[in-house]
């Protein structure tokens, strides 16, 4: 097993100062803690936070490792202080059925960085008309709960409700990327003058609006549960708003990017400023703003979509649309909305790692004793030239390289060991080592409990 | 002095009158026996043509032999996806044979400006052409034509201030009502853009220009130069509009039209023209038509453009 941590004088998101004493992969002691045995980590300044979780994350693997593989994505988690991570299903194999699911579950665990959790996709190969194996993937080792097509919107009303009420039966979400096909086709940024002007196709903000009104009447109807990926418009906070006020089930995301960046940067013909849904203007920045300071949107996700260098240098209108985002997730969501005071550190925990477990089903303690040992520590004082060196990802198609940003992730730790250490990536080889104890122990222990 | 020729947005209006009394030089060059100037012996320019053109791939060559230059016709089709080979390992090919500079035409918005802002060449970079962008050439010359038209002998130094244009049709796509609409603002004429709705960019209120889905009454007012887009008839298919027939019947330069017209107004088309469509034939061919004007100017403008940016002057030496 690894060494006990005592974390000193760390900052919680109460703002209250503790100790915090890890030790066999859980949270033991907190306020004024003494260890003889524990590795003293001197963490005054610093703010702790619970590990974040990721709800809407592309690994890339199995079928596109040149760009990302569960490793890697799991390294960039790490470093960007996430403990868990919801992979989409856009993979080759499509993640449709229990073995691909099972596999990228299998590869976490080795990996042993963060909790891989996949999603499954909602219909078979992501083509929208056969519902996927979504029972079979809910009852699999990798106990699917989150369903969706992302990158592609399930556009088939017939198929979305069916799909919203057929996993409602396991407790089930639909997370549902809004984007009205006809609405889109050849689409390439925000509709409007900058588009108009540059010469690229629109992608108009009534192709998200559209579905999502679409989609919140019909989760309505059967009662089941929906979760908006990267909403990205001001007209999408309204209808989100409005459904809430309704009552009905649903839940919203909104990405780092989406938070700061603004159409005008395609200004540049710069693909790593395309990516879907694309920059909005800055009313629609403001507005997903004010969504996530008043609750509308839940959380934060941050759609890290590696792409390869030569998908990128070319051509804006063949470029492939994403952005990585996992390292500067908490550094754009300090920038945005807790410099700005819309934010406290408690409503950054919420919106960043309580908030998105409970959408994607799975346990969360939060910092308190007895819980698993999966917490993030940030330096809010620190700032930096963002560079492609504080990237983990196989990928370095990040908008922010060049950026000054604030705060840095200094210490990340997942199931009681540490995966980043002062700022630095632990290896993966003794990470892999501390997540293999850990399997061995639990099965241990797991083994006397069942007698 | 310019470097490259990306658009005419970012292009000043010193910069513009500078190039249309540069083209004018060129002109009163094209009459004389000796056409050719030696300007540009030496020096090798690329036409990396991305897009079938034949009409403005000629008229650069035409420019590039007068001025002496060394040319290179560069053929892909498609886009660089389809062809295997990427624009950036193309450029960086084109790097190391040591070309002088680049004429681009690409289906790809941007694409020119990616050549002269990104590391992979460092020559002047002129854009023929890019997507539904931008097409300055196209755009200098349709100025300098109108100028001629309106000022005469006395044309240099001068904008086209209070001019009257009206560009009709399908702006939605149509780079040369772009460029003409920036170009034509830095020269201080008024821009009235006419085309249905659907036609009509998103954003385009925030653009200089008054825009009016009623042709007629549009012409109601003195014009100067009306300027008919082309109209490709798939557009329908995408319900941009219903019919061709409709569509003449609503924004073509049809008979009716021509005939109600002032003997004064120019009327003008970048070509290749969809005669019945956006423009009748009586009014191709009439003495106010300045289309075969626009071609010929086209070279002037041209030799204008890669003199001024590859000799880094605007002073024309008749050596
Ligand atoms: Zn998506």
């Amino acid at each position: 097993m690894s060494e006990p941590l005592l974390f000193r004088q760390a900052t919680l998101p109460s703002g209250e100062q503790t100790d915090v004493l890890v030790r066999d992969g859980l949270i033991v002691e907190m306020g004024s803690v003494t260890s003889k045995d524990a590795r003293s980590v001197d963490a005054a300044g610093l703010q702790m936070l619970p590990g974040l979780v990721d709800l809407h994350t592309h690994l890339r693997e199995p079928g596109f490792e040149q760009s990302e593989t569960v490793l890697t994505g799991s390294q960039a988690a790490a470093v960007g202080g996430f403990t868990t991570v919801f992979p989409m299903p856009n993979t080759m194999p499509v993640a449709d059925n229990p073995s691909v699911v099972e596999l990228e579950l299998a590869r976490g665990r080795e990996a042993g960085y963060v909790q891989v959790q996949p999603i499954g996709a909602v219909t078979a190969g992501l083509a929208g008309t056969a519902l996927a194996d979504l029972k079979g993937m809910a009852d699999s080792r990798a106990r699917v709960r989150v369903f969706s097509d992302d990158g592609k919107c399930v556009h088939d009303p017939l198929v979305m409700r069916r799909a919203l009420e057929y996993v409602s039966s396991f407790d089930g979400v639909i997370a549902q990327h809004a984007q009205e096909p006809r609405l889109t086709e050849g689409a390439q940024m925000n509709e409007g003058e900058v588009a108009s002007r540059l010469g690229l196709a629109g992608w108009p903000a009534i192709a998200e609006e559209t579905i999502i009104a679409r989609d919140v009447l019909i989760a309505e109807s059967v009662g089941a549960a929906l979760h908006v990926c990267h909403l990205s418009t001001a007209g999408s906070v309204d209808v989100i708003r409005w459904a809430k006020a309704r009552g009905i089930r649903v839940t919203a995301e909104v990405t780092p990017h989406h938070l700061l960046l603004t159409e005008d940067l395609a200004e540049s013909y710069d693909a790593r400023f395309k990516v879907n849904p694309p920059l909005r203007s800055s009313e629609d920045v403001m507005a997903v703003r004010q969504g996530l300071a008043d609750g509308t949107i839940d959380i934060v996700a941050t759609d890290h979509a590696p792409h390869p260098a030569e998908a990128k240098e070319c051509e804006w209108d063949v470029a492939a649309f994403g952005m990585v985002g996992l390292e500067s997730a908490l550094s754009i969501v300090l920038l945005t909305m807790v410099e700005s005071g819309e934010l406290s550190w408690s409503d950054v925990e919420r919106v960043m790692s309580r908030a998105p477990s409970q959408i994607g089903r799975v346990e969360w303690s939060g910092l308190v004793v007895g819980a698993p040992a999966r917490l993030t520590l940030v330096d809010p004082a620190d700032r930096h030239v963002f560079s492609a060196e504080h990237l983990a990802s196989r990928s370095q198609n990040s908008p922010y390289l060049g950026r000054e940003l604030p705060g840095r992730v200094v210490y990340t730790a997942f199931d009681g060991y540490l995966t980043v250490d002062a700022g630095t990536l632990v290896p993966a080889e003794t990470v892999a080592a501390h997540a293999a104890a850990t399997r061995a122990n639990s099965a241990a222990s797991g083994g006397v409990t069942n007698g | 002095m310019i470097r490259h020729l990306l658009s005419t947005r970012d292009l000043s209006r010193t910069s513009a009158i500078a190039l249309l009394d540069t083209a004018e030089d060129m002109a009163a060059l094209g009459a004389r026996e000796n056409k050719k100037l030696p300007a540009l012996r030496g020096k090798t320019i690329v036409n990396l043509f991305y897009e079938d053109s034949t009409r403005t791939r000629i008229s650069f060559e035409v420019a590039q032999k007068r001025l002496s230059a060394d040319v290179i016709n560069f053929s892909a089709r498609g886009s660089s996806v389809s062809k295997g080979e990427s624009l950036k390992d193309t450029i960086l090919t084109l790097r190391e044979l040591g070309v002088d500079g680049v004429v681009i035409r690409h289906p790809s918005s941007g694409a020119p400006q990616l050549l002269a802002e990104r590391d992979w060449i460092d020559v002047p970079v002129v854009n023929a052409g890019d997507g539904t962008h931008e097409h300055p050439t196209q755009a200098l010359l349709d100025a300098f034509t109108l100028r001629k038209e309106v000022s005469g002998d006395d044309s240099r130094g001068r904008g086209l201030d209070g001019a009257r244009v009206v560009i009709v049709g399908d702006v939605f796509h149509s780079r040369v009502a772009r460029s003409n609409i920036w170009l034509l603002e830095h020269l201080g004429a008024r821009v009235t853009v006419v085309a249905p709705a659907t036609l009509i960019p998103s954003g385009a209120e925030r653009w200089p220009i008054t825009v009016s889905y009623d042709l007629d009454a549009a012409l109601s007012e003195p014009v100067d130069a009306v300027m008919m887009l082309r109209v490709q008839s798939e557009r329908m298919r995408e319900a941009f509009f219903p019919n061709a027939h409709e569509y003449a019947q609503g924004w073509g330069l049809t008979e009716e039209r021509f005939a109600r017209l002032a003997p004064s107004t120019l009327i003008m088309h970048p070509g290749p023209m969809n005669r019945g469509l956006e423009i009748c034939s009586a009014a191709a061919d009439s003495s106010q038509s300045v289309i075969l004007q626009q071609v010929a100017n086209g070279v002037f403008v041209r030799m204008a453009v890669l003199y001024s940016i590859l000799t880094g002057t605007s002073e024309v030496s008749h050596e």
